[in-house]
């Protein structure tokens, strides 16, 4: 017992799943790369070989978009998972072990998830590759070096490192600044330019949306760039039976939300009760892990943090007459939201204990 | 001049029809949810099953196809819940799905 001290009542499915999430980045790994060769040799004029991901900016939305709301809940401590990988246990790897059973829609979602990861550091990648890559066509079908491809060649090498060590979840905005500098190149010379054949739609697609990134480099950071973090909970185990979350008040701190409200949230959630010691810490009864933790604070900031309407975070919840309202500070919108009621509770323990003295 | 009480249909009677069915809607749930006992060991409770439901005979059916014993317990607020032993949230909710019960109505809580 001692050995394997945490409950976990799902440790039947981690097995299951963790086959599943073999397979996956498998998957995930070939897809991105799938689609680049057949349009675009994956080696550089110096004959290096280059990982090319997918061709745009776009392409990238695509994938996105595929993953639902969902998911960027799902996301939001995955990501800072992997910023702290060195130290920690990564998250991800927890998640597709461990999603419980009910939340068997997403869990796929969750896999997804994991991999959304790579796939996006590759994007990152590949979008400045991309029009490297084009650049590079061209360069090869006229012999004549351009200096701007030269240009683009070094802002990757640059970059490269950069986003294999990191996340590339940071604040970069690296793509802005490459990104300009090759549309210039590509206004000039299309494929389609130098030889006789029409220009085919997903060309031109790339091409709008090489040139509406780089008119609008906001539309990009809005879409991938911007995402609501959150640390994740830190949850120890205090003597046999009881579990402390330390950082409860940070993260009410981070979702703007009174310690109460949350408190009582995932009391009634969880089916246990607890307490708060001196240190502001969260002392509750029953074993938990982190990731079940997680899991039911990712419910409460589906159902009290996250603005139905424009799915952001910046939200307030208010009382009033005894109803909770939750107003959005981005879109305004204002709605009312569940009390939090805890339902049916059964008698664990000893009855003797229960019975009035 | 017409008096209130008189009218064929009566203001209030209408709000309280309305009332009681905004907390019926809400109360439609059957929620799911998971306790932890000692060691580890679970609970699984099953509240909020609709009327036309005979929660002898669906314990009876939960029992024999999840291998697993449970019972009936009276609540005086919630009323009838099945209580299960280890934790079968997802086993009940396929259950329930696959015999025609609308997912969006079960609630499965718990970490």
């Amino acid at each position: 017992m001692s050995e394997e001290p945490l409950f976990d009542p799902s440790l039947k499915k981690r097995k299951k799943k963790a086959v599943a999430f073999t397979e996956d980045p498998l998957g995930a790994d070939a897809d991105p790369t799938a689609p680049a060769p057949e349009t675009i040799d994956n080696t550089t004029t110096t004959g290096e070989t280059v990982d090319l991901g997918p061709t745009t900016a776009h392409e990238q939305m695509k994938s996105n978009g595929e993953e639902g709301e969902d998911d960027d809940f799902k996301a939001m401590f995955g990501d800072l998972k992997k910023k702290k990988k060195k130290k920690e246990i990564p998250m991800d790897l927890a998640n597709s072990g461990t999603s419980t059973p009910k939340d068997a829609v997403s869990a796929p979602a969750i896999t997804e998830d994991l991999d959304f990861s790579d796939i996006k550091k590759k994007k990152k990648k590949s979008k400045k590759a991309a029009l490297d890559m084009e650049a590079f066509e061209k360069e090869l079908s006229e012999s004549k070096s351009k200096s701007a491809g030269d240009d683009d060649e070094d802002v990757e090498v640059e970059h490269n490192p950069n986003l294999d060590i990191d996340d590339a979840d940071l604040e970069n905005d690296p793509f802005a600044q490459p990104d300009a500098p090759p549309v210039g190149v590509d206004m000039g010379n299309e494929p389609w330019l130098t030889s006789d054949r029409d220009y085919a739609y997903p060309e031109l697609l790339t091409r709008f949306y090489a040139l509406l990134h780089a008119a609008n480099p906001a539309l990009l950071s809005s879409s991938s760039q911007k995402r609501y973090t959150i640390a994740p909970p830190s949850i120890h185990r205090e003597g046999n039976k009881r579990s402390v979350f330390a950082n409860v008040t940070d993260i009410c701190k981070k979702m703007h939300r009174q310690p109460e409200h949350v408190i009582q949230f995932l009391f009634s959630e969880m089916g246990t009760t607890g307490s708060v010691d001196g240190a502001g810490r969260l002392v509750i009864k029953g074993r938990f892990q982190q990731k079940q933790v997680e899991n039911v604070l990712r419910r409460y900031i589906v159902e009290y943090v996250a603005c139905k309407t424009c799915k952001s975070m910046d939200t307030l919840l208010t009382k009033e007459n005894r109803i909770f309202f939750m107003s959005c500070e981005s879109c305004g919108s204002r709605r009312s939201v569940n009390a939090i009621k805890s339902g049916f509770q059964a008698q664990v323990g000893k009855r003797s204990k229960n019975r009035p003295a | 001049m017409s008096v209130q009480n008189l009218n064929a249909v009566d203001p209030f009677a209408e709000e309280e029809i309305l009332a009681t069915n905004d907390v019926g809607s809400q109360s439609e749930y059957i929620h799911i949810r998971i306790q932890q006992r000692n060691g580890r060991k679970t609970l699984t409770t099953l509240q909020g099953l609709p009327k036309q439901y005979d929660p002898k005979k669906l314990l009876k059916a939960f029992k024999k196809e999840f291998a697993c014993n449970g019972t009936l317990v009276d609540d005086e607020k919630m009323g009838q819940v099945i209580q299960l032993q280890g934790d079968q949230r997802v086993k009940i909710s396929t259950f329930l799905t696959d015999n025609g019960i609308e997912k969006a109505t079960i609630k499965v809580h718990g970490f």
